[in-house]
């Protein structure tokens, strides 16, 4: 997931100066790693803040209409 | 020169209660309102006496089977804030209706306050209640078993400006806005094919033009009851919404109609692509993730949703060009902003996870669902689905997320916790919460065009407030900084 501030400012850089797009393979595959191990944190808080009892919160989870 | 715009915002939150003993929901959105003031204080009841709900701006005032019963009837809570906000309980939910604010940004300040005043009234209403119960507050729309509850946006607009007019250039937009309001849902009413949609709200929506808001849902809400001078006024009351988490939907959600409805007002607006079946294209944009499908039109060509929404960013993009003034700040960032989404969207409308909630919610659910090797209908989603929109902010996953740094923001916490208190300065909420924080005793209902005032005398005293941009701080913050107590104040008002 990517903040959507950060990624139109990369957008904006690829576009004005071609040249610095010259990532050492290195270099992306470290920043690949940080995005994936952070998915994985993100997804671990997941895990830890989520509703205990999905099923039966998600089937008792039933509103009255409204507007 | 088009007239200046003001916009609310009112949103009927999700209402669950866990615990020992049941709790029905009215009585949940009752204890959650009234939880919300200090004791020994008492609400401030609602002003009824404009309220119009069955007029029709088609003209009429509809005969209507569902003749709402007024609230303080059946005693629920209803109050209104310092911050010149309406909290009370509508239809079995709790409702935060926004004070009235005069651009986007604030809307999205106040908009964001009623999402911690929520957070804070449901843990003390469950202190309320039996040890070990707990009261869950979403800002949603829907159940995902057949309810949908409202977000309804309103924007004042002068009466010149047809109805007729509003509704033509109007419904293409709703149907392709979807793209950037959408909050995003697993599943369909509609359809056993569609594991995800952009929209919470748009399967609920049957007619093109209505007046009703509960069955038969119209994208255009035909509602005429302006809460200002119905000669001067009417109230666009739009319905077709969801209700957002983040800053920048919300922003631009209302932003680009305060823009439109300029526009309109201004007959600036070009002809727009109209749509051989709205209803049925609003739900066609909600069910494709790529924004690229073909829309009928009644010409016999198509569009898609990204096509019409590229004509109306470029009529306001020249429009405020040939304008003789310098643009207002939030104007100009609502442009830029509306022009960047679509550009990414052009790319890859998921590309918007962070800005937009729909992207946001479907990135998080993919990666989750991912993980635990599951299937697009299992129960684990559909918790994910709901708590993305928990207001607990140390539960609710968009909450997680932008603690992560995951999700775009535009205002600070300091100001959105200082709105949940503090009206805009610019409009007549401020007014209204400024005089309820200073003589709330003296206050028995407030209403979006009325104050009424208990002073001892013989008969109560109503303030008209009929103007939304009179009762500013600018306007009356002497005066009220002035006056000893609320009589002083009626004296000054009516000499």
């Amino acid at each position: 997931m990517s903040d959507g501030g950060q990624k139109r400012d990369s957008g904006r850089g690829r576009e004005e100066e071609p040249e610095e797009q010259v990532d050492t393979d290195a270099e992306t595959e470290a920043s690949a790693k940080d995005l994936i191990d952070d998915v994985d944190d993100l997804l671990d808080e997941i895990d830890d803040v989520l509703e205990e009892n999905a099923e039966e919160f998600v089937r008792g989870y039933v509103q009255k209409g409204g507007q | 020169m088009a007239t200046p715009k003001y916009v609310g915002v009112e949103t009927e939150y999700g209402i669950a209660v866990d615990g020992p003993t049941e709790v029905n929901p009215v009585l949940a959105s009752s204890l959650v309102v009234g939880a919300y003031r200090d004791p020994g204080d008492r609400d401030v009841g609602w002003d009824h006496t404009d309220e119009h709900p069955l007029r029709d701006a088609r003209g009429y005032e509809a005969p209507d089977p569902h003749e709402p019963v007024v609230d303080d009837e059946l005693g629920l809570a209803n109050t209104v804030l310092t911050n010149g906000a309406r909290f009370y309980v509508d239809h079995a939910h709790p409702e935060y209706a926004t004070p009235e604010c005069s651009n986007a940004r604030d809307l999205v300040i106040w908009d964001k306050a009623g999402e911690r005043i929520l957070e804070d009234a449901a843990a003390r209403a469950a202190g309320t209640l039996p040890a070990g119960s707990r009261v869950l507050v979403h800002k949603n729309n829907t159940d995902g078993k057949g309810a949908a509850y409202g977000t309804h946006e309103n924007y004042l607009v002068p009466r010149e400006v047809p109805f007729g007019h509003l509704t033509r250039q109007l419904l293409p937009f709703f149907v392709s806005r979807l793209l950037y309001v959408g909050a995003g849902r697993l599943g369909s009413e509609l359809s056993d094919e569609v594991p995800f949609q952009l929209s919470q709200r748009a399967d609920f929506f049957e007619v093109e033009v209505g007046l009703e808001t509960t069955l038969k849902r119209p994208l255009m809400n035909t509602r005429d009851e302006p809460h200002a001078d119905p000669d001067r006024y009417r109230r666009l009351h739009v319905i077709n919404g969801d209700a957002n988490l983040c800053e920048v939907a919300t922003f631009l959600k209302v932003g680009t109609m305060l823009l439109i409805l300029d526009l309109i007002e201004d007959g600036a607006l070009p002809a727009v692509p109209a749509l051989a079946e709205p209803v049925t294209a609003f739900h066609e944009v909600s069910h494709d993730l790529t924004g690229t499908r073909p829309l009928r039109l009644e010409d016999g060509s198509t569009a898609t949703a990204l096509e019409i929404q590229r004509r109306y960013l470029e009529a306001c993009q020249r429009y405020v060009k040939d304008r003789d003034r310098d643009l207002d700040p939030v104007t100009a960032e609502v442009l830029e902003r509306w022009e960047a989404v679509l550009a990414t969207a052009d790319d890859d409308p998921r590309g918007l996870a962070g800005q937009v909630d729909w992207a946001t919610k479907l990135e998080l659910l993919e990666s989750y669902r991912v993980r635990h090797d599951l299937d697009w209908t299992a129960d684990q989603l559909k918790m994910v689905d709901l708590q993305y929109h928990d207001v607990r902010r140390d539960k609710g996953l968009y909450h997680r997320l932008a603690a992560r740094g995951r999700i775009e923001r535009l205002v600070d916490e300091a100001e959105i916790i200082a709105a949940t208190e503090r009206p805009p300065v610019d409009t007549r909420a401020w007014f209204r919460g400024e005089c309820i924080r200073r003589f709330r005793r003296s206050i028995v209902a407030a209403g979006w065009d009325s104050l009424i005032f208990d002073v001892g005398g013989e008969a109560l005293q109503r303030v008209p407030m009929m103007e939304p941009g009179r009762g500013t701080r600018e306007a009356v913050g002497d005066l009220l900084d002035s006056v000893a107590d609320p009589q002083e104040l009626l004296r000054r008002l009516t000499a």
